[in-house]
C-alpha cells in the first residue's frame, strides 16, 4: 500500500536516520490532504514560531498566505473550475453520476531542502549548513541577518524576521525538525498529519512510493498527476517533494526553479572583465593625457 | 472581502440563517430530483467559499520568490563602495603612470573614507548588527556576500595604509627627501588597493545578479559592468568636484558617461518581457530611467561642452539614483509572480 499505512506507517516509527546519516525527505500528497492545517499548528507549537499576523485573505481558507520567516508550513487552498472533486475519495456532487466541475485542492508547502541550496551557498557566515540527513539548517546563533539567503532561494521560502519579533533580525525557515530527528522522532508536521498527506522517511523509499502513487492516480483518471521534485534542474532535487494535480504555476511553485549559483560564472566573468577594463581605461587616460 | 461574494456565486455570504435556509433548499432539491442544478455544490448561495481573486496569476497572485530585505543602506553602499573601489584604481593608475602623487593622494582619501563608510552602511543594514564580525568567520567563494566582505576589508586596509604612506611620501618629496623603502611599500599597497578596488566596484553586480530575482538575474552580465562603470565615473566625477580635474580624469569620466549611455540602451533594447518589466514600469522604472539619463547622456553632453562640475554632479546623482532604482526593481520583480514564471518558461523552452 502506498498510502494509509496506519500504525505500520514510517511516519509513526522511531528511527536513527541522523546516526545512520541516511538521506531523508518529505513527500507531500495533496490528493489525500483535507486542509486541516494540523501541520501548520504542530510546526508552530514545536518550534515556538512567533505570530505571523492575523488577516483574512479572501483566498479560500488560506489565511497564512505564503511561507516566510514565521510560517514554515503553509497549506494552500486551490479552487479550480475543473472536474475531479477535491479528494480522490470521490466527487463533490450529491449526485454520484453528475457532472463535477469544481476542484478544491489542498497542499501543505514547506522548505524544499534543495540538493543545490541557493540559501546555503549565498550565506556568507556559514550559518546555513547541511545536516547528516540532507536537510538545510539555519544556525540561529551564527546568523547576522545579512539577507543574502532571502534573494538566493528560488522557492521564496527563507525570510528575515522583523527586529521586534522573538529572534528578530535573523533569517528563518523550516528546520526539518532537526532537533526531533536527532532523537529519532518524526518532524512535527508529518507526525501530526492525520491523513499522511505528509510522509517522512528515507528519500529513496519516498521516491518509490510517490512513483506508485502517481501511477495509481493516472490509472484512476487523474491524467494531470505528476511529481514536483526539481530533479531535472540545477536545484538537482528536493528533499521535500510534492505530488501535484496540474500545473506547478497554479500552486505558486516555480515551474523551472534554478539554483542562483548557475549565474555566478557569467556574472563573475563580467565583473572581472569590467575591473580589468577599468584599470585599462585609467592607465590609458593617464598615459595619453 | 466584499469581492468574495461578488466575484463568483457562492461567496462568503452564505452564513447564518440565510445560509441554513439555502442548504435546506438544496437538500430538498436533491431529494426531489436526485441532483442539484448548478456547478457541483458550488451553487449560488452554497457553502463553498470562492476566492476573492480567483483569476490572479499563479496562486492568488502571491509572489513566488521573496523580495530583498535590504533597506536604503545597501544602494547607498553600492554607490559609495563602487566609487571608493574605483578611486583605488585611479590612485594606482595615476601613481604608476605619472609617478606623481597629486591625484593619487586625494583618490586614496576617497577610497579610504569610502571604505570606512561602506563598512558602517553594511553593518547598519544587518538584521543583527552586533554580529557583523561573523562576516569574516569563513570565506566562501560561492557566496558573493562573503567574497565582498573580505574584499571590502582588504581594500579598506590597503587603501588606508597606502593613504598614510602616500601622504608621508608626498611631504618628504616636497621637502626634497624620500625613502626608498617607503616607495616600495607604497607600490605594494597601491597595487593591492587598485586590484581589490576593481573587484569592490564590480562584485555588487554579482551579488544581485546571481539571485532568484528575475529582473536581476536576467541582467547578470550587464550589472557588474554597469556598477563598475558607474563607480569609475563617480570616482572621476568626485575628484573633479574636489578640484582635481586634470585631463586624464575628464577623459575617464567621458568614457564612463559614454559607457553608461550604452548600458541604458542595452536595458531599453535588450528586453526580457514580463521577466524584467520592473526595469521599465512603475516607480522602479522611473528611477532607473532618471538615473540612466543623468549618468549617461546628460553627463556626457555636459562634459563635452566643458561644464565639468555640472557634469560631475549629474553623473554622481545618476549613479546614486540608479542604484536605488535597481533595488526597487528587484523588489517589484520579486512581488510579481508573472516575472518569475515568464523567466522560467523562456528558459525551459530554450
Amino acid at each position: 500500500m502506498s498510502i494509509g499505512q496506519g500504525t505500520e506507517s514510517a511516519n509513526q516509527a522511531r528511527h536513527e536516520y541522523v546516526d545512520e546519516g541516511r538521506t531523508v525527505g518529505f513527500f507531500t500528497d495533496p490528493t489525500v490532504c483535507i486542509g486541516c492545517k494540523a501541520c501548520e499548528v504542530a510546526c508552530k507549537e514545536w518550534n515556538m514560531v512567533p505570530d505571523d499576523g492575523h488577516a483574512w485573505s479572501g483566498h479560500s481558507y488560506d489565511n497564512s498566505g505564503e511561507l516566510g520567516a514565521s510560517t514554515w508550513r503553509h497549506v494552500k487552498f486551490l479552487e479550480q473550475d475543473l472536474p475531479g472533486g477535491s479528494q480522490v475519495a470521490g466527487p463533490m456532487t450529491i449526485d454520484p453520476e453528475g457532472e463535477d466541475p469544481f476542484r478544491w485542492l489542498f497542499v501543505s508547502d514547506v522548505c524544499k531542502h534543495c540538493e543545490e541550496a541557493g540559501c546555503l551557498e549565498a550565506c556568507p557566515t556559514g550559518s546555513i549548513v547541511r545536516t547528516e540527513t540532507g536537510g538545510v539548517f539555519v544556525q540561529d546563533d551564527v546568523c547576522n541577518g545579512c539577507g543574502a539567503c532571502v534573494v538566493g532561494c528560488p522557492f521564496g521560502v527563507i525570510d528575515r524576521r522583523a527586529k521586534l519579533v522573538p529572534g528578530g533580525g535573523g533569517a528563518f525557515k523550516c528546520t526539518f525538525c532537526y532537533d526531533r530527528q536527532a532523537v529519532g522522532l518524526t518532524p512535527a508536521c508529518a507526525k501530526a498529519c492525520p491523513t499522511e498527506s505528509i510522509q517522512f522517511g528515507p528519500l529513496d523509499e519516498l521516491h518509490e512510493r510517490a512513483a506508485i502513487r502517481v501511477r495509481e492516480l493516472r490509472e484512476d483518471g487523474y491524467d494531470d498527476a505528476r511529481l514536483y521534485d526539481a530533479r531535472d534542474t540545477s536545484v538537482r532535487g528536493a528533499h521535500a517533494f510534492f505530488l501535484l494535480l496540474g500545473d506547478p504555476e497554479a500552486y505558486g511553485l516555480p515551474p523551472g526553479p534554478e539554483a542562483p549559483t548557475i549565474h555566478l560564472g557569467p556574472a563573475w566573468a563580467s565583473a572581472l572583465t569590467t575591473a580589468a577594463m577599468a584599470v585599462l581605461v585609467a592607465v590609458v587616460c593617464f598615459v595619453l593625457w | 472581502m466584499s469581492a468574495a461574494s461578488e466575484g463568483r456565486p457562492g461567496g462568503a455570504g452564505g452564513t447564518g440563517r440565510a445560509g441554513e435556509d439555502r442548504l435546506d433548499a438544496l437538500r430538498e432539491e436533491a431529494r426531489r430530483t436526485g441532483s442539484v442544478a448548478g456547478r457541483g455544490v458550488d451553487v449560488e448561495g452554497g457553502p463553498i467559499p470562492a476566492a476573492a481573486d480567483g483569476d490572479a496569476v499563479g496562486y492568488y497572485g502571491q509572489p513566488v520568490v521573496k523580495a530583498p530585505v535590504w533597506t536604503w543602506e545597501v544602494p547607498v553602499y553600492f554607490f559609495v563602495g563602487g566609487m571608493a573601489g574605483m578611486s583605488g584604481v585611479i590612485a594606482a593608475a595615476s601613481r604608476f603612470m605619472t609617478g606623481g602623487l597629486d591625484v593619487a593622494v586625494p583618490a586614496l582619501w576617497i577610497a579610504a573614507l569610502g571604505a570606512a563608510t561602506s563598512g558602517l552602511l553594511l553593518i547598519s543594514d544587518l538584521g543583527r548588527s552586533s554580529r557583523f564580525l561573523n562576516m569574516l568567520r569563513v570565506f566562501k567563494r560561492r557566496s558573493p556576500m562573503s567574497v565582498g566582505a573580505w574584499t571590502l576589508t582588504g581594500f579598506g586596509g590597503a587603501s588606508t595604509v597606502a593613504l598614510v604612506l602616500g601622504s608621508v611620501q608626498a611631504h618628504l618629496a616636497a621637502s626634497g627627501g624620500g625613502l626608498p623603502a617607503l616607495s616600495v611599500l607604497l607600490t605594494i599597497f597601491l597595487l593591492a588597493a587598485g586590484l581589490l578596488g576593481g573587484v569592490l566596484g564590480t562584485y555588487t553586480g554579482v551579488l544581485i545578479g546571481a539571485t532568484a530575482i528575475p529582473a536581476w538575474f536576467e541582467h547578470r552580465l550587464l550589472l557588474p559592468a554597469h556598477f563598475g562603470i558607474a563607480g569609475l565615473g563617480s570616482a572621476a566625477a568626485l575628484l573633479q568636484i574636489l578640484g582635481f580635474g586634470g585631463p586624464p580624469l575628464v577623459a575617464i569620466a567621458l568614457a564612463a558617461a559614454g559607457a553608461e549611455c550604452l548600458v541604458g540602451l542595452t536595458v531599453e533594447l535588450h528586453r526580457h518581457g514580463a521577466a524584467d518589466r520592473a526595469l521599465r514600469a512603475g516607480g522602479s522604472g522611473a528611477l532607473l530611467r532618471l538615473g540612466g539619463l543623468l549618468a549617461g547622456p546628460a553627463a556626457l553632453v555636459l562634459w563635452i561642452v566643458h561644464v565639468p562640475i555640472a557634469a560631475s554632479a549629474a553623473f554622481l546623482a545618476g549613479a546614486l539614483v540608479s542604484r536605488f532604482g535597481w533595488l526597487a526593481a528587484g523588489r517589484a520583480s520579486a512581488r510579481d509572480p508573472e516575472a518569475t514564471f515568464a523567466a522560467q518558461r523562456a528558459r525551459t523552452r530554450g
